[in-house]
């Protein structure tokens, strides 16, 4: 296989690696009687643990919950809703990340929308929208604006890219998240007991290492910026247990090749050009004043909330516990739908079907029936 | 000759005769069976194997391949991998209105350049044209007939440690498929794994004994085609992460988008289940080939009680596999 993921995976640096995290680890159980436990904030890092087998390898030892970082997962049932009925307008084209097509709302999916005829189309590379608006000049091209800093600034160069090109038939449905707003939530509701986090190695290059601090200032909790990859995940975990049990809160930068001390400066002066904090609507949450990015108001031509209306009622009432998964008060196989009412071909919540949803990882990779 | 193709190309009169005449007997050869309702063909086996598969892909031209030359290879690798040597084939098509003759004449000839490699014959055929709108350029089914000669052919009868084979790299055919889009936004030099089979493999039946099964993980891919075999057979099959041929360019696009290679499609591999002391003998027989030059073995029959099929990761804990669900679509981040 791909010599990269070779060296990345390779059993022998892997290996000893992994038995190594599980005897700190096991110094940790000793030192305070119970396992380490952390939370890996990005939904890839939900994936990445489960598929490379760290999380199955490390079960007994360590204990990694999934935290709210799937931005599909997160977005609200009612902006979900919202979404499927902006598709439902008259000459219009919807365009869109993948991971929403099957998302279920109220009634329908967006898939179902499409099967129904209506424009929707999933775009490999989303700057494309701005070439669909211009190709198709008596359609509405509205492109749905899910994720969190790591697509965002993608949102932003669409918006330049229009605005270059006098685009007037584009705009965004922003529903974007911001991490440090949500942390801060679930270090307040003091609901799930944390030795650290595993921060996403992704979204650091574009925060910076520095944009952390407040866990240890505020909160005296360790995160630690992390890769992907196999070797990554385990000396990430390494250097949380080590943290933890120095006792000592820390920052520490586990991808320092791409993760600079201040961020990808470049971006955040796109994010400041085009966009200002707003209120966002959280998945089992509720609103977290300024946890998300909208468009200021001098680009409102740009903003679909603003030019277009949807009306939706009340979001259908499930069993689906995905609200409870997000804030990791819960394994995806304790909800009741898990695997039975809730599966990848017939999800109930968006946590199933998501490309990084919590319970899509523990279903692909994780379920122990051999 | 008209550049386009015509609702009355499809009408059966003049610019039907023409169209058959200067396009398809032009390219596939024998005009003689076209004077009839029906080609007859001879056969020497007392069983045969039919197949038949529609080609609907897009773009119709991709690199290394086309939808002619992937409809004459798809049908030969399925009845290839069941035992069978392909003897004939038929041919329909779907044409929608507007479509070029040129592009047209392209696609047959390389159904008959592929036929031509395979010892194939296509010997029967049809033609139909849709208004602009009912369908996407053309579609293109074959049905294949092929013979099973005495004594050759896979046993159906599977041990413990019988070694799994692939013949080449996975996910070569899909991503460049997906590349040849050009939606990604990123060239990606990777061309098309399409090709016909039949020569490695009946070279694999006649040389060797021990082959259990063998299958072209096509749709769905390398994980699909093996889940089907373990449920089918009741087996336990464990296949190695680290063993997997894939290339980095489509390790890269699949890291990209969120995609497993081995869910991707394949459309000149196939999957060996092999005696565990013949699967050296049946790499060396993959190898002579092009087409099998990067054959190895990934996994192997590890019991013959469950029907799953299980992936060790280098860290050496196993998960299961299962069916792809659902299409897969590129992620957000």
């Amino acid at each position: 296989m791909l010599e990269i993921l070779k060296q990345s995976s390779n059993p022998e640096i892997c290996r000893p690696l992994a038995e190594a995290v599980i005897e700190i680890a096991l110094e940790f159980n000793r030192k305070f009687g119970r396992k380490p436990a952390f939370m890996e904030v990005c939904g890839s890092h939900t994936m990445s643990l489960a598929r490379t087998g760290v999380k199955q390898v490390l079960k007994n030892e360590v204990n990694l919950i999934s935290g709210p970082g799937c931005p599909v997962c997160v977005t609200d049932q009612r902006s979900i809703d919202a979404m499927i009925a902006l598709a439902e307008g008259e000459n219009r084209i919807i365009c869109t990340f993948g991971d929403m097509m099957r998302v279920p709302g109220s009634a329908k999916t967006l898939l179902d929308s499409k099967i129904a005829g209506k424009d929707i189309r999933v775009l490999y590379s989303p700057v494309d929208a701005v070439r669909v608006a211009e190709e198709n000049p008596d359609k509405e091209v509205i492109f749905l604006g899910v994720g969190f800093e790591t697509t965002i600034p993608i949102l932003t160069l669409m918006i330049g890219e229009a605005e270059k090109r006098m685009i007037g038939n584009f705009s965004i449905w922003m529903t974007t998240k911001l991490v440090e707003p949500v942390l801060r939530f679930l270090l307040d509701a003091g609901e799930v007991n944390l030795d650290g986090f595993l921060l996403p190695g992704h979204v650091s290059i574009v925060l910076g290492e520095e944009s952390y601090q407040y866990l240890v200032d505020e909160y005296q909790i360790s995160g630690v910026i992390t890769g992907f990859e196999t070797a990554e995940l385990l000396s990430g975990i390494y250097k949380s247990i080590e943290l933890a049990l120095s006792g000592q809160a820390a920052i520490s930068n586990n991808h320092p090749a791409i993760v600079s001390k201040t961020g990808n400066q470049v971006i955040h002066q796109w994010l400041d050009k085009y966009l200002t904090n707003c209120d966002e609507a959280w998945r089992g949450i509720g609103v977290i004043p300024n946890s998300g990015l909208d468009l200021k108001p001098e680009y409102d031509q740009f903003n679909a909330k603003k030019r277009f209306t949807v009306d939706v009622g009340e979001p259908r009432k499930t069993k689906c516990r995905c609200g409870e998964v997000i804030r990791g008060l819960i394994a995806p196989n304790e909800c009741p739908l898990f695997g039975k009412a809730c599966h990848p071909i017939n999800p109930v919540g968006p946590c199933m079907v998501s490309a990084e949803g919590s319970c899509a990882a523990y279903y692909q990779y994780m379920r122990e029936s051999f | 000759m008209e550049k386009y193709i015509s609702l009355a190309h499809g009408d059966g009169g003049e610019l039907s005769h023409r169209l058959i005449r200067d396009v398809f007997i032009e390219a596939f050869g024998d005009g003689n069976a076209a004077m009839f309702d029906a080609a007859s063909v001879a056969i020497s086996a007392s069983k045969i194997a039919v197949t038949t598969d529609s080609f609907v892909i897009k773009p119709i031209f991709f690199p290394e391949g086309s939808i002619g030359k992937l409809a004459v290879a798809g049908t030969v690798n399925d009845l290839a991998v069941s035992g069978a040597k392909p003897v004939y084939l038929t041919c329909g098509f779907v044409i929608e209105e507007g479509f070029p003759i040129a592009d047209l004449r392209r696609i047959v000839t390389d159904m008959a350049n592929e036929a031509r490699k395979t010892g194939v014959k296509i010997v029967a055929g049809d033609t139909k044209v849709v208004e602009r709108g009912c369908a996407d350029g053309v579609y293109i089914n074959t049905t294949g007939i092929g013979v099973y000669e005495a004594n050759i052919g896979c046993s159906l009868e599977f041990e413990e440690g019988d070694a799994i084979i692939v013949s080449g790299t996975i996910g070569d055919h899909g991503i460049a498929v997906l590349a040849a889009r050009g939606e990604l936004g990123i060239t990606v030099p990777i061309t098309s794994d399409c090709a016909s089979l039949n020569r490695m493999l009946e070279m694999v039946l006649q040389h060797t004994e021990g082959v259990r099964i063998m299958r072209d993980p096509t749709r769905g891919g390398l994980a699909t085609t093996l889940v089907e075999i373990a449920e089918d057979f009741n087996l336990t099959m464990k296949i190695n992460e680290l063993d997997l041929p894939v290339k980095k360019e489509v390790h890269g696009v699949c890291d990209l988008l969120g995609f497993d290679p081995l869910y991707i499609a394949n459309e000149g591999k196939a999957i060996i289940v092999v005696a565990a002391n013949e699967k050296d003998k049946v790499i060396d027989l993959l190898r002579e080939f092009p087409e099998g030059k990067d054959a190895v073995v990934i996994g192997s029959i590890i019991g013959k009680d469950k029907g799953q099929l299980l992936l060790e990761t280098p860290l050496g804990s196993k998960r299961l596999l299962t069916r792809l669900s659902g299409t897969m679509f590129p992620r957000i981040c």
